[in-house]
């Protein structure tokens, strides 16, 4: 069954159907993670995202269970490979990765070159596109004109006990579930709120985690007020990936589209203090621009491949955030210790 | 940061099983990254073939042996500021340990750079190796290690049969093998305590996933994994003896991550600064892992994932060693990123390990933890099937495909997959045909599932299309779906030649029509990070998985150069040094080159030697498929030895222009009928020879020409049993064997006593431009690349030097030779007799290029390229001799009869250079691990000439003090003679007192093993056989010539240790 992948500048790629059977439309995204994608497709990041795999074969040890999703369900629109393997092979897979798609309402498309299409968006910047079957008219989406973060974030507070004394309020703007995990494992109690829900006044925390999550940060207006309070209560917050963004925005700098993003196990960061290097997890199409970082902070890491800012701190130490994931799944774990600097603050 | 002023390397020596050509790649890389901080470099290396000994690398070369005493006074001569251990594999590293032991490093104030001693020491010696690993948490074996018999015993015990006993410091898994009860490991541990005091008995792993991992740091403790690697086959087979996929391919994102985690903790642990490896055991039901290895230097693997990867991992390594951080430095694919990164790969490799039991007349052989391939492929592509095909035709062994033999029923084939051996991945596809389901087929292998389900989607395809060919599809039917039948099969990996045969159609009816189809892969480079940042990289490779070429051949004026393919016994390091000095050469006259190899062990596959480099097969279809893109000015066949020679006639056929002689020059010296009458046409001698067709027709034609003769099938597959017969049973024995396959046989008359000569030549149009004649130290009857090569030859008359030099003139202008050439002669009494003629580059050429400081490569290249070059004459009168000698790896090859014969056996060479024959031969034979004896000699001659030949030599021995072993008759021989002898029974005569206990409990230093050609029934055969089997086993040196062994005796008469000449390269020189 012939499917095509259609981008906004009209070419057109061939491939076959796997996953279900249906049509979509969203930001086409490469990542170059070999491996993880059970744990990539669940990440509520990718929402409103048809995800390229540069590796060209793809669901070999099958759909692993339910503890290692990022969320409940798979979020990516899309999902494009070279080739899907339908007789996966491990002890902890459950199901082939095309019967989850199918489970899912997600369709896929294989048998494209996907490093073709790769080079495509990286010289001509991430684009919008369309997976149509049965030749079925859908039109362009374009998932970063509207704020996509309430379609991820839960409706309502959850708490999460550890039996640690301390607490931490993790605003959720689609976050990935072993962040939650890292501060469960660091005997933190955990309060998860929505993305515009505000804490203050209605329990007490000790320090605020804001979340991962998909899309423009300027869209989280209401997360960034909530941020600001914070910051003037002098409460220690750490921002992960889009959270970092929107500490950058609540502190008063800026923030932009890259042209393609950061997708990737193998993202390489400087601390520009230490001089350390870390290989890092990612996963983001905006970045924070450091030059407009208002005094009182400053860049705390920054990427080794294109410079770009990779994580802000204040200058009390007490607010910090990092454009990569400290948690990995997927990806390298070589930065967890973000996670004991912040608990350290609490 | 202080960087030193001097720099000494160690090399590896000459190239053995477990220790190959990586070595050469690895130091090569480190002396360009030291040269390009301006740092002076030294190397140690009696490899003469290398890259890394020639001109333009280091600024001084020392070919001596790689042990302590050489290298302590090379140090002593030199006096360098800093010191490379991790760039020369186990022999570097080993003689670092002892240096450092002995406080040399001290004495001289010599620093150590990268990873220190002490680390060394922990990863090197099992026991603080566990002990060490287990203080931080990680998991590791349950092991002990043992000092004797008793201990191992006890040990076995406590863990539980089966147990893993290995040696410590032992190179590729040398006596490491998995024992399943008591009386087993008594054996085993008795031989591994043979060579190594320290041994250890492990929990067996058999069955868990092997799993290895590259990891670098620097001295800022920055770390990354560059790429981590699984092994196709399970634990219980050595790594080297592995399928290997790179990246891992059944690993979760937890587990990938958990052991690269595990991996950093343990190179932190351990204070690596610069590379090195780490082997894990992942259990496949409950994701248990235990560290198995560290090895803390370069080693096969991380060559192999530098090739994989793009990752200059040497020169990264050595760039670490000085004090450099990763993130300093660049990325030198990309050129815009730095070393600080992890590759990400869009597509995936292969290695497939290359044996050659073949050559020993053995058909497949199991293989187990300890190393016996001589060689290795690798394949890039991107999905498994298509690698793997790619990579089972790179072996060059003659299969088109997985899909090959074992035609037997479903029954034999379970039964025999479930040991590992050389030939598994054949039976499993057999298996698969024969409907054997591929989860029984990973229950009984251990594969992993998903192995063999990517294996079955071949067979499956296989099986439909031979239902549809039954049903009357075939290729006349035009149209659709035979294109997509093609397309298909091309994506599933079969070769042309393979498609052919199913459709029965030719291979260029196959090519023409997918052309016709527009089904032609496309070229896509290796860029090590997955397109996400735009790269220059002329690292290539082609698939069928793809819709867009990543170039647009543009540039017209390429030449290309096809190099060597897998190393082998006959094949090895000295055609890499060859294609990287035809590139080097084309690239300095200002053309672009274009390099083909697969590889992975290999220089030339370095892709800063070359304007672009395919990791490709060498096969006709690829190189047209490279050609039809590329087109190239002319492509250069003649320096990578005999895969690319055989392409000629038919790349010329598909009028690629091939640069140097021409193709059906080629021929005419390739086919035997043609040479043989050119030879007759120029009156040039030949032994009698004839071909034939039957049984009687040969024993009558040898009954003519007269006993001993040389029997060999008339063509040549992988090294097929050539050998010397001397009675008509021999060859009636002979001819059974063979004719059971249904071959031709050719029979050429064996001239005994007889010198063996070679005459490397490069010639333009037919006139000789450069010619070095050099002759070998034994008689002909033992093949070439076994044989002692001494330059300038010492022992001929000038007369015979003379009539070689006007025979080679007239075979020169027949065959219109235009660029290297070799050819062997036999001379008696002045008489000369061409043997072989190969018009292409020979493996004594960078020998010779090195003895006479003329690069006849160069010269070669220059020819080819039609630029004017002036016509050298020879240079005999030089003031120093270079001896080039065989490395064996007979220890590793159980089966095999360890004695020199017609059929090549050695896997490497070393070559020394000195102010006389004995003083080159001793320093060359030290370098390839042979001790000079010290107290005692078990002498045993074969047949009364020998013994009359050797007597004089066997007085030497006794008048030096040492205390002389003799087998029965010799021993009464030279007792008579008045040599006092102790007289040893025969392995089999099972008396005492036996050589084979003199020989385990090290009361030997030496064994001179003499057969008598003239009588070698069976059972003396077999006699002897145990006396040398055992000799090799317990790692004593074995002489089983006659020259070369009266050789070695008059140059150990006559020279001590200290008389061996602490001489670099240069000195030799300086003196002329």
């Amino acid at each position: 069954m012939k499917t095509r992948l259609i981008l906004e500048d009209n070419s057109v790629w061939e491939g076959e159907s796997f996953g279900r059977q249906v049509s979509t439309a969203g930001e086409v995204v490469f990542t170059t993670a070999m491996i993880g994608y059970v744990e990539a497709l669940t990440d509520p990041s990718y929402k409103g995202q048809i995800l390229v795999f540069t590796y060209p074969l793809i669901g070999n040890y099958g759909v692993v269970d339910r503890r290692f999703f990022q969320s409940d369900k798979i979020q990516v629109s899309g999902v494009i490979v070279t080739q899907v393997c339908l007789s996966p092979s491990h002890w902890q897979s459950q199901k082939s990765l095309d019967l989850w798609l199918k489970e899912n309402n997600v369709p896929g498309l294989q048998g494209i070159d996907t490093r073709a299409l790769t080079q495509k968006l990286r010289n001509k910047g991430t684009m919008l596109g369309k997976i149509q079957n049965n030749d079925e008219e859908i039109s362009f989406y374009d998932p970063n004109k509207e704020n996509l973060i309430p379609k991820v974030s839960l409706k309502k507070p959850k708490d999460f006990q550890s039996g640690g004394e301390k607490r931490v309020c993790l605003i959720d703007c689609g976050h990935k579930r072993s962040i939650l995990n890292c501060l469960l494992d660091r005997n933190l109690s955990v309060k998860i709120v929505p993305w515009n829900y505000d804490p203050f006044g209605r329990f007490d925390f000790d320090g605020m985690v804001v979340s991962n999550g998909p899309g423009d940060p300027k869209m989280a207006v209401k997360t960034v007020k909530i941020v600001k309070q914070a910051m003037e209560k002098k409460l220690p917050v750490l921002g992960i990936c889009l959270g970092s963004q929107i500490i950058s925005l609540a502190a008063g700098a800026q923030t932009y589209k890259l042209k393609f993003g950061h997708r990737s196990l193998n993202q390489p960061v400087k601390d520009v203090q230490s001089g350390r290097c870390f290989i890092t997890s990612q996963n983001h199409g905006f970045a924070i621009d450091p030059g407009s970082l208002p005094s009182g902070f400053k860049q705390w890491f920054f990427n080794l491949n294109d410079q770009t800012c990779e994580g802000v701190i204040s200058d009390d130490g007490k607010v910090a955030g990092v454009q990569f994931h400290p948690e990995g799944s997927p990806g390298p774990t070589d930065t967890s210790w973000v996670f004991d600097e912040f608990v350290k603050l609490l | 940061m202080i960087l030193p002023e001097k720099v000494l390397i160690l090399g590896s020596g000459a190239l053995k099983i477990g220790q190959a050509g990586e070595f050469d790649y690895s130091g090569s890389q480190a002396i360009k990254a030291l040269k390009e901080e301006k740092i002076k470099t030294v190397l140690v290396n009696p490899n003469i073939a290398t890259i890394q000994t020639s001109k333009g690398f280091a600024d001084q070369v020392y070919f001596l042996p790689i042990n302590p005493y050489f290298v302590e006074k090379i140090i002593e001569k030199e006096r360098p500021d800093g010191i490379l251990l991790n760039f020369g594999g186990q022999t570097a590293l080993n003689c670092g340990l002892s240096l450092a032991q002995k406080g040399i490093f001290e004495k001289y104030d010599l620093k150590v750079l990268g990873t220190q001693i002490e680390a060394i020491q922990k990863t090197e010696s099992r026991k603080l190796f566990a002990a060490s690993l287990r203080k931080v948490g990680l998991n590791i074996p349950r092991s002990f290690s043992a000092g004797n018999i008793e201990e191992a015993l006890l040990s076995g015990e406590k863990i539980g049969y089966p147990v893993v006993c290995r040696a410590g410091f032992s190179l590729g898994g040398q006596g490491s093998s998995v024992v399943k009860n008591k009386s087993q490991l008594k054996k085993v541990a008795k031989r591994a305590l043979a060579l190594s005091p320290e041994i250890l008995i492990e929990e067996c792993l058999y069955g868990w996933k092997e799993i290895e991992y590259e990891v670098m740091r620097d001295c800022r403790d920055n770390c990354i994994t560059v790429c981590n690697m699984e092994n196709f086959d399970p634990m219980g087979i050595h790594t080297g003896e592995s399928i290997v996929v790179s990246p891992s391919q059944t690993l979760t994102n937890n587990e990938y991550f958990l052991l690269r985690e595990m991996a950093i903790k343990a190179i932190r642990f351990f204070k690596i600064v610069g590379e090195c490896n780490i082997q894990f055991a992942l259990h496949p039901q409950t994701g248990e892992y235990r560290i198995i290895e560290v090895n803390a230097r370069l080693s096969r693997s991380s060559a192999l994932a530098s090739k994989v990867t793009g990752y200059p991992l040497a020169f990264i390594a050595a760039k670490l060693s000085l004090g450099f951080t990763l993130d300093e430095l660049k990325n030198s694919v990309t050129k815009t990123t730095g070393a600080f990164f992890e590759p990400a790969l869009d597509y995936l490799a292969v290695k497939i390990p290359r044996w050659d039991f073949e050559k020993f007349g053995l058909p497949y052989q199991t293989i187990t933890t300890e190393m016996q391939s001589v060689g290795e492929v690798m394949a890039i592509g991107r999905t498994f099937p298509e690698v793997l095909q790619k990579a089972v035709r790179m072996l060059n062994q003659g299969h088109e495909g997985i899909i090959d033999g074992f035609d037997l029923n479903k029954n034999q084939l379970q039964s025999i997959i479930r040991t590992a051996n050389s030939k598994r991945i054949f039976q499993i596809a057999a298996s698969l045909l024969k409907g054997v389901s591929a989860q029984k087929i990973a229950h009984l292998t251990k594969i992993d599932y998903w192995f063999i389900a990517e294996i079955k989607k071949i067979t499956d395809f296989y099986l439909t299309l031979q239902q549809k060919l039954s049903q009357g599809d075939s290729l006349s039917t035009q149209g659709v779906s035979l294109k997509e039948i093609l397309k298909e099969a091309k994506r599933f990996g079969f070769s042309d030649a393979q498609l052919a045969k199913i459709f029965k159609t030719t291979r260029r009816k196959i090519g023409s029509l997918r052309i016709k189809f527009g089904i032609i892969p496309v070229v896509k480079q290796i860029d090590t990070l997955a397109a996400e940042y735009p790269a220059e990289t002329n690292y290539l490779y082609l698939t069928y998985h793809g819709i867009k070429e990543d170039l647009n051949f543009r540039n017209k004026k390429q030449i290309m150069v096809l190099a060597s393919g897998p190393y082998c016994i006959g094949s090895s390091v000295e055609f890499d040094w060859c294609a990287v000095n035809t590139v080097a050469t084309l690239r300095k006259n200002k053309n672009k080159t274009i390099l083909v190899n697969c590889n992975p062990e290999t220089v030339s596959t370095d892709y800063d030697i070359t304007d672009k480099l395919y990791f490709e097969e060498l096969s006709l279809e690829r190189v047209l498929d490279i050609c039809r893109k590329e087109k190239p000015l002319g492509v250069i066949l003649s320096v990578g030895g005999q895969i690319p020679n055989n392409l000629a006639l038919s790349l010329a056929r598909e009028k690629i222009r091939i640069l140097g002689t021409r193709a059906d020059d080629i021929d005419k010296a390739e086919d035997r009928q043609k040479f043989s009458a050119l030879l007759g046409k120029l009156s040039i001698d030949q032994p009698v020879w004839q071909q034939l067709s039957s049984s009687s027709k040969a024993i009558d034609f040898a009954q003519q020409i007269e006993f001993p003769v040389i029997a060999r099938p008339s063509y040549v597959l992988s090294g097929k049993s050539m050998i010397v017969i001397y009675s008509k049973e021999e060859l009636v024995h002979y001819l059974n064997i063979l004719q059971k396959q249904d071959i031709k046989i050719v029979i050429s008359k064996f001239i005994q006593n007889a010198k063996e000569i070679e005459a490397d030549l490069v010639a333009k149009k037919g006139e000789i431009i450069l010619c070095a004649i050099s002759e070998h130290i034994e008689n002909a009857g033992v093949h070439s690349g076994d044989a002692s090569i001494v330059f300038p030859p010492q022992k001929l008359y000038i007369e015979t030097i003379r009539r070689i030099k006007d025979a080679c003139k007239l075979i020169a202008k027949a065959l219109n030779i235009n660029g290297p050439a070799n050819i062997q002669f036999l001379a008696k009494d002045n008489q000369i007799k061409v043997i072989e003629c190969n018009l292409r580059a020979s493996r004594t050429f960078p020998f010779i290029s090195k003895m006479c400081d003329k690069n006849f490569i160069e010269m070669a290249t220059l020819i080819m390229l039609k630029k004017k070059v002036e016509v050298k004459n020879q240079i005999l009168d030089l003031d120093y001799v270079g001896v080039k000698v065989p490395q064996f790896s007979f220890s590793r090859l159980h089966e095999v009869d360890p004695i020199l014969r017609v059929e090549m056996a050695s896997t490497g060479e070393a070559a020394c250079l000195g102010e006389d024959v004995e003083e080159a031969y001793l320093k060359a034979l030290i370098a390839t691990d042979q001790q000079l004896p010290q107290t005692s000699v078990l002498i045993s001659l074969g047949g009364e000439e020998n013994k009359l030949k050797f007597l004089e030599e066997a007085r030497i021995l006794f008048g030096k003090g040492l205390k002389i072993y003799a087998t029965h008759h010799t021993g009464d021989f030279l007792t008579k003679n008045g040599i006092r002898t102790e007289k040893l029974f025969k392995i089999y005569e099972k008396q005492k007192p036996n050589i084979a206990d003199f020989l385990a409990e090290r009361k030997i230093d030496l064994v001179i093993n003499i057969t008598d050609p003239d009588f070698v029934s069976q059972k003396l055969l077999n006699d002897d056989y145990q006396i040398r089997r055992s000799t090799v086993d317990f790692g004593v040196p074995l002489f089983t010539n006659l020259q070369a062994a009266k050789l070695f005796v008059q140059a150990f008469f006559l020279k001590k240790q200290d008389d061996l000449k602490v001489n670099s390269y240069a000195d030799y020189f300086k003196k002329m």
